[in-house]
């Protein structure tokens, strides 16, 4: 029986925690999956868009961390760690996956006339930013019209965007390089802006 | 003076200050006289925001903290293995 109690929640915890799981402390293991498991299935579910693959893919992850316990080197925060190598284990399956047919990312980019002017001038939208993020309908919106990109766009706006991981991470888990990774994330968040655009003004885009 | 074609194609490294002070100067001088450029850096400006907040969960919703019981079993299972 451990004697393992506290579930660990910061950095400062993890000594003790980590000792545990590399003396192979089974209560330790399942604290770990108890306590990360349902954020690391939100961030699979998110790159996959399915519950099954999601789930696959941090069963996946789990293993793989238990096997790499050794390699922890506590430069990040355990959660950190196992972020990453879930994030990692969902695009090796997305990688997997036959890709679905999707819109042409050009159709959702802006257009401009021969001397530089864009062919449609941006207008305003009328609420704050603050404003809009607290509103539920349109967070369900936000979500679905992320999860209608093409999946080359939309794996880097969630990488970047949501999971908050660096340009330098990104380009290295996906294998391409800073300068597409930036490219890839303007483009992702221009068409983002273009069906929110149509959203705000109660019409669809081409 | 920049056209509007540059200054949306480089919109994100202006926007996240990743310009040297002479481009700041150029997109200034382009977004000073160009209202359209200027509604469309407020609204991709709102956009990455509204996409960092959609998937964090509100403070009333429901926790959806728990781990399926039976991922949590096949997780511990296949370790044993």
């Amino acid at each position: 029986m451990s004697d393992l109690q506290v579930t660990p929640n910061t950095h400062a915890d993890d000594a003790a925690y980590l000792a545990a799981l590399r003396s192979g402390d089974d209560t330790a293991y399942e604290l770990l999956v108890r306590q990360h498991g349902a954020r690391l299935i939100a961030v699979a579910r998110r790159l996959l868009q399915n519950d099954e693959d999601a789930r696959d893919a941090v069963q996946d992850a789990f293993l793989s961390a238990f096997k790499s316990l050794h390699q922890f080197d506590g430069q990040c925060s355990l959660s950190t760690w196992l972020h990453r190598i879930s994030v990692n284990s969902a695009l090796m399956k997305l990688r997997s996956r036959k890709r679905r047919p999707e819109q042409n990312i050009d159709d959702l980019l802006p257009q401009f006339v021969a001397d530089g002017h864009a062919a449609e001038p941006a207008t305003a939208w009328d609420q704050t930013a603050d404003s809009l993020a607290e509103q539920r309908e349109l967070r369900k919106v936000v979500r679905e019209n992320i999860e209608r990109l093409p999946e080359l766009y939309r794996t880097v706006l969630l990488l970047r965007d949501i999971e908050e991981l660096s340009t330098d991470e990104t380009a290295r888990l996906l294998g391409v390089t800073l300068t597409a990774v930036n490219t890839r994330l303007h483009r992702a968040r221009q068409a983002l802006r273009t069906r929110l655009d149509a959203h705000f003004r109660g019409h669809e885009p081409c | 003076m920049l056209t509007c074609r540059e200054v949306i194609e480089f919109l994100m490294n202006y926007a996240e200050g990743n310009v040297t002070p002479e481009e700041r100067v150029r997109f200034e001088e382009h977004l000073a006289v160009c209202p359209a450029c200027v509604n469309y850096l407020n609204t991709y400006r709102t956009t990455v925001r509204l996409g960092q907040q959609a998937f964090k969960p509100l403070p009333t919703d429901a926790d959806e903290s728990s781990v399926p019981e039976d991922l949590v079993r096949a997780i511990l299972d296949a370790r044993r293995k």
